[in-house]
C-alpha cells in the first residue's frame, strides 16, 4: 500500500514561499513525476514528503494515516538521492544491508533479501566492492537495491539520472520502469527532463514556482496543455507560441501549433519563411524557420528526408485541428 | 613532458634545498651522539675523556628514567584523548548554524594563539592557584577545601593545559573534515531509520577517520617534546612526579651540567620517538592511504 495524499502543504523559507499551499493525490502503485524548471520546488516537495523537511502549513496523509509530523524513518518510504548518497567507507552488500541492520532485522532474513536485490539489479559480482570502485550506473543501481531491500510503501526518487551520460540514462529509465512493473509500488519521480516525465510516468505533475500547473496523463498534457506554460514545457521540441494577428485570427490571445503538427513544403502553403538552421536525424528533420513575421523562428519537425536547404524559402502549412488557443490569462480556450 | 634531461635538470634544482636540509638534520645528530659517548661537563669543560656507553649505563639507572618515559606517555595519551574526544564534541556543536557563528569560532581557536609558557603561567596563577586560583575560589564558593593542584596532580594538571592548548587544532582539523560530509549521505540514512548515535557511529566517525589521523600524528609530534609548560609550573616535581623524558634532559643538561648524560638521554628520546612513530603509523597510519 502506499496513498499519498497532501491536504494543503506549504512551505516557507523565512519570508519566501516555495510552495504555495497546493493538494494533490497519489494513488497506490502509481508512478508519478514531479517535472518543472529548475527552482520550481519539486525537489522541495519530495523532500516535504520524505520529512526531510518540515511543512510550514497543511497535512500530509499516507495510507489514510497523519504522517505530517513523523520522522522520515517512521514513514516507510525508501529515498533514491541525485548523488546517490552511498555509504563510501562501507562495501556494496554493507550498504545494501544498512536499513535492515538499523531495523534489528535478523540475519538470514537480511542475506536473503541482498542476494534477492543483488540478482535483481545484477549487483552480484559487485557485492564486495566499496563505493569509489563502482561507475556511475552500478552506484545508481545500488542506491536503488538499498531502497528495495526495506520493501517501502513508495519509492522516491530525487533526480537519479541526472549524473549519469546520456547512453546510461536511457538504460536506467528502462530499468527503473521494469521495476516499476515488477514491484507494482507507488513511485514519486522528480526531474527536469521532460523527457524521462513523459516516457515513465503514469502521472505527470507540472509544476512552476510551487504551483501545481496541471495533473495528467502524459498524452493529456501533450494532447491537451491547459496553460501556455505546460504546452510550451511539454514535448521535444517546444511548441511554437504565437501571438498578435495571427492569434487574434483565431480569436485567442496566443496560439500554439507544435513542430509535428506544421507541413512544411517548397512550393505552397499558408505562412512564408526562410530555412535557418536545420538538423537531419535520419528518421526526422527540424527546420528553424525564420522570417516568417509569426516568431523570431519557427519549428517544424517533417519525417524522413526532404531536400531543402540554408536559405531556401519555404511554406508552412498548419494542421488546422491542431491549434492550441490560449486566453489572455494563458488559459486554455 | 618529464624527459630524462628534465628529470636530471629537476633533481640538480632540488638537490640544494635537501643537501641543507639533510645536513641541518645529521650534524646535530651526529654530534649528539658523539657527546653522548664522551665525559663531557660544563662545570670542567676541559677535561673531556671517551666515556663509551657509561652516559648511556648512567642515564637508564637513574630512578627518574623509567619513571619520565612513563610521565612522557601518559602526556602525551591523555593529551590526546581529551583533544580528540573534546575536539569532535566541540567541532559538531560549531559546525550547527548558530547566531554569531564566526566569532563562536574565533573564540574556539584563539587558545592555540597564546604562548605555552604564558598559558602555563595563567593556569598556574589564575586559574590553578590553590589561594587565589578561579578553581579555588569555585571550591570555596561550595564550601570545599581548594585543590593544590601543581602538589596533589601535578601530571593530571598539566596534561589539562596543554590539552587546552591543542583542543583547538584538534577542533579546526576536525570542523573541516565535518564540513565536507555529504549532507544527502546523512538524510539518506536518517531514512534508513538510522538514529542519531547510529548516524554519528557508522557514517561521522569513519569520515573523520582521516582528520583523526592526522591530529593524532601531528600532536604525537609536539607532545612528545613538552617542556615550558612543566618548567614553568612544576618544574618537574613534586620530585619526579611530573617530569617527561625531555625535562629529564633539560636537568642533566642545565641543572648538572652534564652534557654527555643529555646527549645520552636525547638519543633515548630520539629512539622513543621513532618507537612511538612505528607504532602509530601501524595503528591509524593505513587511515591516510
Amino acid at each position: 500500500m502506499g496513498q499519498i495524499t497532501l491536504q494543503g502543504v506549504a512551505k516557507r523559507f523565512g519570508e519566501v514561499e516555495v510552495i504555495p499551499p497546493l493538494d494533490l493525490t497519489i494513488e497506490d502503485g502509481e508512478f508519478v513525476v514531479f517535472v518543472g524548471p529548475s527552482g520550481c520546488g519539486k525537489s522541495t516537495l519530495l523532500r516535504l514528503i520524505a520529512g526531510l523537511e518540515d511543512v510550514s502549513g497543511g497535512r500530509i496523509l499516507i495510507d489514510g494515516k497523519d504522517a505530517t509530523d513523523a520522522s522520515p524513518a517512521k514513514r516507510g518510504l525508501a529515498m533514491v538521492f541525485q548523488s546517490y548518497a552511498l555509504y563510501p567507507h562501507m562495501s556494496v552488500r554493507k550498504n545494501i544491508a544498512f536499513p535492515m541492520k538499523m531495523a534489528g532485522m535478523p540475519k538470514p532474513e537480511q542475506d536473503r533479501r541482498i542476494e534477492a536485490a543483488a540478482k535483481a539489479l545484477n549487483l552480484t559480482s559487485y557485492l564486495d566492492r566499496r563505493p569509489g570502485q563502482l561507475s556511475g550506473g552500478q552506484r545508481q543501481r545500488v542506491a536503488i537495491g538499498r531502497a528495495i531491500v526495506r520493501e517501502p510503501s513508495a519509492f522516491l526518487f530525487d533526480e537519479p539520472l541526472s549524473n549519469l551520460d546520456a547512453a546510461l540514462r536511457v538504460g536506467m529509465r528502462l530499468e527503473i520502469s521494469e521495476l516499476h512493473n515488477r514491484l507494482k509500488t507507488t513511485m514519486i519521480y522528480v526531474t527536469h527532463d521532460q523527457v524521462e516525465a513523459m516516457t515513465m510516468a503514469d502521472k505527470i505533475v507540472v509544476l512552476q514556482a510551487g504551483r501545481i500547473e496541471q495533473v495528467g496523463s502524459p498524452l493529456d498534457l501533450y494532447h491537451a496543455p491547459k496553460n501556455v506554460f505546460v504546452a510550451g514545457f511539454i514535448g521535444s521540441p517546444r511548441m511554437n507560441l504565437f501571438t498578435g494577428a495571427v492569434a487574434a485570427d483565431y480569436g485567442a490571445q496566443t496560439i500554439g501549433v507544435r513542430p509535428e503538427h506544421i507541413r512544411i513544403s517548397a512550393t505552397t502553403g499558408k505562412w512564408q519563411g526562410r530555412v535557418g538552421v536545420s538538423e537531419h536525424l535520419g528518421s526526422d528533420s527540424f527546420f528553424y524557420v525564420e522570417g516568417t513575421g509569426l516568431a523570431e523562428t519557427v519549428t517544424v519537425r517533417s519525417g524522413g528526408e526532404v531536400g531543402l536547404r540554408h536559405g531556401d524559402t519555404v511554406w508552412l502549412t498548419p494542421d488546422e485541428g491542431k491549434i492550441h488557443k490560449f486566453d489572455t490569462n494563458g488559459d486554455r480556450i | 613532458m618529464a624527459t630524462r634531461q628534465t628529470q636530471g635538470l629537476a633533481r640538480l634544482m632540488r638537490a640544494p634545498a635537501i643537501i641543507l636540509l639533510f645536513v641541518w638534520m645529521i650534524v646535530p645528530l651526529c654530534m649528539t651522539l658523539y657527546y653522548s659517548f664522551l665525559n663531557y661537563n660544563m662545570l670542567n669543560p676541559g677535561m673531556t675523556s671517551w666515556a663509551g656507553w657509561f652516559n648511556y649505563q648512567y642515564f637508564y639507572t637513574d630512578p627518574a628514567f623509567l619513571e619520565s618515559i612513563r610521565n612522557t606517555l601518559v602526556l602525551v595519551l591523555g593529551v590526546l584523548f581529551i583533544t580528540v574526544v573534546g575536539g569532535t564534541f566541540i567541532a559538531m556543536l560549531i559546525d550547527k548554524p548558530i547566531w554569531g557563528q564566526g566569532i563562536v569560532r574565533i573564540l574556539v581557536i584563539s587558545p592555540f594563539f597564546v604562548m605555552p609558557p604564558v598559558a602555563a603561567l595563567i593556569w598556574k596563577n589564575m586559574i590553578m592557584h590553590p589561594s587565589y586560583g578561579v578553581l579555588a575560589d569555585v571550591a570555596r564558593f561550595f564550601g570545599v577545601q581548594p585543590v593544590d593542584w601543581f602538589a596533589q596532580y601535578p601530571l593530571t594538571s598539566i596534561i589539562l593545559i596543554v590539552a587546552w592548548q591543542w583542543l583547538p587544532f584538534a577542533t579546526l582539523i576536525l570542523l573541516t573534515s565535518l564540513q565536507s560530509l555529504d549532507t544527502e549521505q546523512m538524510e539518506a540514512a536518517e531514512m534508513d531509520g538510522a538514529p542519531a548515535y547510529s548516524r554519528f557511529f557508522y557514517l561521522v566517525l569513519p569520515h573523520m577517520a582521516r582528520a583523526i589521523t592526522v591530529v593524532i600524528l601531528i600532536q604525537t609530534i609536539f607532545l612528545l617534546g613538552i617542556y615550558a609548560e612543566i618548567l614553568v609550573t612544576t618544574n618537574g616535581g613534586p620530585g619526579t612526579a611530573s617530569t617527561n623524558l625531555t625535562f629529564l634532559i633539560y636537568r642533566a643538561a642545565r641543572l648538572n651540567f652534564d652534557i654527555g648524560g643529555a646527549a645520552a638521554g636525547g638519543i633515548i628520546a630520539v629512539i622513543l620517538a621513532n618507537l612511538v612513530a612505528i607504532f602509530l603509523m601501524r595503528a591509524v597510519g593505513r587511515n591516510l592511504d
